[in-house]
């Protein structure tokens, strides 16, 4: 992009500034240099005379002042004849404030470029085992996603936590690589496929859902919705509830809630919808970066094993793990992992 | 000869020379930047002028004195764009009147704060930061929860196109319309969205 402005000072604003920069610091050198002629005699007073008995003196300056002074007018000839100064004058050394941040930018590349690449070539869970790596990951962790997912990565209210094993949009390395990329945009509509739902209705479908997840519910008013949540709810979420991961609809039949499991929180989540969005940090991060944070993320627990090649199991894998189920899996996983 | 005692016994030198000199600075490195094409016309064509909501944020932002902790600025340092993002240049301001920039950072910078974070995650942030940065030491803002009221929105955008912004009478005409059923924080939030995006894909 070009936003270069350096041959953006041209014709009478060139000159503008030279003429002002040359007139004042050699007018400031004259003016110094007179001074060597003005006569003084020791001892004598200007005639100024206040406060009654105050007077002032006619002294030349201390020459160590006034060889200050004229250090400080050769000092500027010497930096306007080296730096940018004189208008559109580039000076000696071509120094730009951006020629100084790109070259800070190569160092830097030289110096960390090498161990990002390293790791940008090795596959996900490969980089997760790796310390050197963790510890790079969770210093990028630190900087760019604990604002929303916590420091500890264990999210909050809006914001998923990141080690509980559950995912909206699939936990395999690539997966999470994409979320991280492309960012990603959860819409819930309000009141679902159903939008002609009272609030009795909408009441009915969230003690329906609320039995699906094991939390406390009315039976009467969970066969209600029951009834309801076909219409209502199952396009998106499906017939059991189940969710699914590739459009990033949740699994409402597990234990983990995005925006709390009160009952109230819920008829407001189907009364009013919901929207949460990932921001994409593809472009802003590079994919070194991102690399590194998918492994730290995919190592922080709760990755799930990359889908094996078979097309006909990939689906089978990927398949949203509920908590209660991923306890096994869990602890299966450390022992192939570490 | 303009001597010592010339010029310090006669207000008219004193005044006249005095302001010549302190007036030096100003003209060198101020006034050529007014006709510069840097810094008077836009970057690219995503800096534009910034819509009513948008506006109507930026003067809550100024109200409730967001600037004393947040620049708007990220200098030409690796330590900053690492976190920040591209550094900041002088065609993405020139609908700012007047500028952000601010020169104390309690809080980090804002430049391209937009499209870093969800809308939701700045409601949340902006009604309570422990909410969601429980190390936060930034003011809760709980009040701005409440309608936005801004009538003068239109008085505004004639003003600042008399400064330069390029604003249709259709646009101010519309404005009004476009605060409807706001509320000050969702003004705020659309604000900080819209923040840096001029340079947002390069690094």
């Amino acid at each position: 992009m070009d936003f270069n402005n350096t041959g953006d000072l041209v014709g009478f604003w060139n000159l503008f500034v030279v003429v002002i920069v040359a007139v004042s610091v050699i007018g400031c050198g004259v003016f110094l240099w007179m001074q060597d002629f003005a006569k003084h005699k020791p001892g004598e007073v200007t005639g100024h005379v206040w406060d009654e008995t105050l007077e002032e003196y006619s002294n030349p300056l201390p020459n160590w002042w006034r060889w200050m002074f004229y250090f400080t007018v050769v000092f500027s000839l010497v930096y306007l004849a080296l730096y940018p100064g004189m208008g559109s004058y580039k000076g000696q050394f071509d120094w730009t404030m951006r020629g100084q941040y790109d070259a800070e930018m190569k160092a830097a590349d030289a110096q960390y470029g090498p161990k990002f690449n390293q790791f940008l070539k090795q596959d996900i869970m490969t980089v997760a085992a790796n310390p050197e790596a963790k510890q790079m990951g969770g210093r990028l962790f630190q900087t760019y996603c604990a604002q929303c997912h916590g420091g500890d990565a264990g999210g909050q209210p809006s914001f998923p936590n990141l080690k509980d094993g559950d995912w909206l949009w699939g936990g395999t390395p690539e997966k999470i690589k994409e979320t991280l990329t492309q960012g990603r945009m959860g819409i819930m509509t309000p009141k679902g496929t159903k939008p002609d739902m009272d609030a009795e209705q909408t009441k009915d479908v969230v003690h329906f859902v609320r039995s699906l997840s094991g939390l406390s519910s009315d039976s009467i008013r969970a066969q209600r919705g029951k009834e309801l949540f076909p219409q209502a709810c199952a396009a998106c979420h499906g017939p059991e509830g189940k969710g699914n991961q590739d459009a990033g609809y949740p699994n409402l039949t597990d234990k983990v809630w995005l925006y709390s499991s009160q009952e109230a929180s819920m008829i407001e989540t189907v009364t009013k919808g919901r929207q949460n969005q990932m921001p994409a940090f593809g472009d802003f991060l590079g994919e070194a970066k991102v690399h590194l944070l998918t492994a730290y993320v995919w190592g922080l627990g709760g990755g799930v094993k990359a889908a094996p090649p078979a097309p006909p199991a990939a689906a089978e894998v990927v398949v949203p793990v509920a908590p209660a189920e991923a306890v096994p899996a869990e602890a299966a996983k450390p022992a192939e992992k570490k | 000869m303009l001597t010592h005692e010339k010029i310090e016994t006669s207000n008219t030198l004193m005044i006249i020379l005095t302001t010549l000199v302190v007036s030096v600075g100003g003209l060198l490195e101020i006034v050529p930047l007014f006709f510069q094409k840097s810094t008077t016309t836009p970057l690219n064509e995503l800096v534009k002028p910034y819509e009513p909501l948008r506006l109507a944020g930026r003067d809550i932002y100024i109200r409730e004195g967001c600037y004393n902790c947040h620049s708007q600025m990220i200098r030409p340092f690796r330590a900053e764009t690492e976190r920040y993002g591209h550094y900041s240049v002088a065609g993405e301001y020139v609908y700012d009147h007047p500028f952000q920039w601010g020169s104390k950072r309690t809080g980090p910078d804002l430049h391209r704060v937009g499209g870093r974070y969800s809308d939701q995650w700045h409601k949340i942030h902006l009604l309570n930061p422990r909410d969601v940065v429980p190390e936060s030491n930034m003011p809760a803002y709980k009040w701005l929860d409440r309608p936005l009221k801004d009538t003068a929105i239109g008085a505004k955008m004639s003003a600042l196109r008399k400064v330069g912004v390029p604003y249709t009478d259709q646009e101010i005409a519309d404005a009004p319309k476009a605060l409807e059923g706001k509320t000050e924080v969702e003004a705020v939030v659309a604000y900080l969205q819209g923040m840096g995006l001029a340079l947002k894909q390069s690094r």
